[in-house]
């Protein structure tokens, strides 16, 4: 199959391993990659913090940049839920009806998604030898309802222990200029969700979106907490060659 | 297709001239969520009672929930019911009002805050009484109806528990819709009896049992000689004009049945058709509000009785903001809120930071929903409140009525931004969204930002993570670190690929 990559700004520019990862990933499963070069970002941050006008422009923009009819996959669920979920609400703020019949033509997989549900598959020959706690994130959870693909994908790799993560379900306090508008709210709700972290002896925190783990993973930093951040595509890209 | 929220709504509730303007608490001067969430988080006993009683509600209300086998379709309906009932309030409010008046009661109708006050200051005024009673009622608070009437001579006298506990110490507020006094334990509950309550002795113990009684006699003693009582209603039949009240202590019943006066406010967006429609709620309120399968007391009351119970019954119907609110989508699916305040307790903001930074009147996601709704988003205070929440999405999931309160928030914050758009000279906050969004909106401009963004983070790096950003990034690294950005970008590593498989289309 020929899988548009939505690699996400956000990873484009902070974490490319991920990119890396996931076109490793489907290319090791037999699937041909391409990214489409004139993508930029899908307009989440804008649409949630109420810059609706500005949200609409990108995502007019990501409509162009993927409207070459390939299955789109990102790893990132909010993005995902983004062109699903919101941009027919951003097509109807911006009275641009033209927008969310082209936008609903666009068939947006997060990465688990496309996995479980696409290829069926769950054991992608994945190793990797390290204790693993998963976050279930909340655009995962609530606004994708991914439910327990993730960890039925985590559970096929080689080596890897995963630990149940108390209060999994609840929020880490990112929600984008949340972090930054509440910070101190956000930094008390990233504050338990460390220490819940903690509690399981994990090596390794995993989820599916790389914003919330750049929150969850900067106060373990801050912390020295001992534990680091894996995006599920980098576990599930891993080998015993690797 | 109803119009865009923003564009329906521009002009016709600013919050200078929208009907919940004209009276109620002052927001002008109130403080930002962000700033006084900061004071609530450093209330580390505070945030120990709110942790334990918002997880024992969650417990038991998805105990309460599971139990139910169509809980799903019960929310459906009321969903549907609500949505029916706000599309025709005209017709169902005229048929309330029939109902009321051929049982013996009077409508009145009040438009914002300032004419609810006065309808009933003048209704209490009438009966040469000077002294009410009240059972809490969230119109009542956001009509300031204790202001109105304190400056009208009249002593309102609340008979709840928790506004016991909240009105002994100066300064204190309602911190929830349902456990006002959420925010305190029953440990401080005792010290403050003990200092406070007259008669109270000074080794009272701090058990909830002994604690209630006490303030039972207390409570009790205001009740029997009172002339006029004041309360809310949950919901209001308009088939036959009938009020509901459901309440777990029994104040609000002893309050409706023994004054000679009863005055019932309530909101217009109260209204349920049928007696049918209200057996859906009255399954969907307990469980959702408290895990329980019926409520203590279920009072319902139509017009007046003779012989029985009060001879005057006055039903207030409020306004304020509401009419104009149900003109779109957004504040229709708002008005379904039935003040359950089921998406408080499982809100991880509200867990944290208690009732107290959404402003005096709706606390929680919801609150953060309605105060800007009704009230508009001029002042900073009222602005903030779209943004007290991360959208996780655990209010929408639990809502008895199904609001998609994370939509609502994002469509209000929209409304925030457009007033913002308005004013003469652009925020920091504008100027940035506009300049990214500039950015961001062409494949070219973003590259060669990424490149220098890159440059630049990596410079302010030091062993991999950077631990200071200027300006208003600085937010982030106070506590938290963000990792240097790789040299090298995903887009590109791609470029450089070789032979780059179906590289650039």
């Amino acid at each position: 199959m020929r899988v548009a990559l939505f690699v996400a700004c956000f990873n484009d520019a902070l974490f490319p391993g991920t990119g890396r990862a996931v076109t490793a990933l489907l290319e090791r499963l037999g699937h041909e990659v391409v990214f489409p070069a004139d993508q930029t970002c899908c307009g989440q941050m804008h649409w949630t913090t109420g810059y609706h006008r500005e949200a609409a422009g990108l995502a007019r923009g990501f409509t162009e940049a993927f409207g070459g009819g390939d299955v789109i996959v990102t790893p990132s669920a909010s993005c995902a839920a983004t062109v699903r979920h919101a941009y027919p609400r951003i097509a109807e703020a911006a009275g641009d009806p033209g927008l969310a019949d082209t936008a609903r033509d666009l068939a947006v997989y997060e990465l688990a998604e496309f996995l479980v549900d696409v290829l069926g598959v769950t054991d992608v020959g994945a190793s990797f030898p390290h204790r693993v706690a998963y976050h279930p994130t909340c655009h995962s959870l609530r606004s994708l309802a991914l439910g327990d693909r993730p960890l039925r994908l985590l559970r096929q790799v080689k080596g890897l222990e995963l630990v149940e993560l108390p209060a999994a379900g609840e929020c880490c306090g990112f929600g984008g200029s949340f972090a930054m508008k509440n910070a101190d709210v956000s930094v008390a709700m990233v504050a338990d969700k460390v220490r819940h972290i903690r509690e399981t002896s994990a090596d390794v925190v995993c989820a599916v979106d790389n914003s919330c783990l750049a929150h969850i993973g900067g106060a373990l930093s801050r912390l020295r907490g001992g534990v680091r951040v894996a995006h599920l595509a980098e576990i599930l890209a891993g080998t015993e060659a690797t | 297709m109803t119009p865009s929220f923003e564009r329906s709504s521009a002009g016709t509730t600013p919050s200078s001239q929208g009907p919940g303007a004209a009276a109620g608490p002052a927001r002008d001067r109130a403080p930002k969520f962000s700033a006084a969430a900061r004071t609530a988080l450093a209330d580390t006993r505070q945030r120990a009672n709110l942790a334990a009683a918002t997880a024992a509600l969650r417990a038991r209300r998805a105990a309460a929930t599971a139990e139910a086998d169509d809980w799903e379709r019960l929310r459906e309906a009321g969903r549907a019911i609500k949505d029916l009932t706000l599309l025709n309030l005209d017709a169902y409010l005229e048929e309330l009002e029939g109902a009321v008046t051929a049982a013996g009661g009077t409508v009145h109708w009040a438009a914002d805050a300032a004419e609810a006050g006065r309808i009933i200051t003048r209704l209490v005024r009438d009966t040469g009484e000077t002294e009410v009673l009240k059972v809490r009622s969230a119109v009542a608070q956001e009509i300031g109806l204790d202001e109105a009437l304190r400056r009208a001579g009249i002593v309102p006298r609340d008979t709840g528990l928790a506004e016991l506990i909240v009105g002994l110490e100066p300064g204190d507020r309602p911190s929830h819709m349902l456990y006002p006094a959420m925010h305190r334990n029953r440990a401080q509950v005792r010290e403050l009896f003990a200092r406070e309550l007259p008669g109270a002795p000074a080794d009272l113990p701090d058990d909830p049992e002994i604690l209630a009684e006490t303030a039972r006699a207390r409570l009790r003693e205001r009740m029997l000689p009172a002339k006029v009582a004041i309360c809310g209603a949950n919901f209001l039949v308009a088939e036959t004009g009938t009020a509901v009240l459901v309440e777990s202590e029994g104040n609000g019943r002893m309050c409706l049945t023994l004054p000679d006066t009863l005055i019932t406010v309530a909101g217009l967006e109260k209204t349920v058709p049928t007696w049918a429609d209200l057996e859906v709620f009255l399954q969907l309120l307990p469980r959702a509000a408290a895990g329980e399968r019926m409520t203590a007391a279920t009072s319902t009351w139509t017009g007046v009785t003779p012989g029985d119970g009060p001879s005057a019954f006055h039903l207030v119907l409020v306004d304020n903001g509401r009419t104009s609110a149900l003109a779109d989508e957004a504040g229709r699916a708002a008005l379904r809120c039935i003040r359950c305040s089921a998406c408080l307790d499982v809100c991880p903001v509200y867990e944290r930071t208690g009732g107290h930074p959404y402003g005096p009147v709706h606390p929680g996601p919801i609150g953060a929903v309605l105060t800007p709704l009704t009230r508009g988003v001029e002042s900073a205070a009222d602005a903030s409140l779209p943004y007290a929440s991360t959208l996780c999405g655990a209010c929408a999931d639990v809502c008895p009525v199904k609001i998609d309160i994370p939509d609502l928030l994002v469509r209000l914050r929209g409304r925030v931004v457009e007033s913002r758009r308005r004013r003469p000279v652009p925020t920091p906050e504008l100027a940035m969204m506009r300049t990214l969004a500039w950015t961001l909106g062409d494949r070219r401009r973003y590259e060669v930002a990424l490149r220098r963004g890159t440059r630049w983070a990596r410079l302010l790096s030091r062993g991999g993570r950077i631990r200071r950003l200027p300006g208003l990034l600085g937010r982030w690294t106070d506590a938290r670190d963000v990792p240097a950005p790789p040299a090298q970008s995903f887009r590109a590593w791609w470029e450089s690929r070789p032979g780059r498989p179906g590289g650039r289309r």
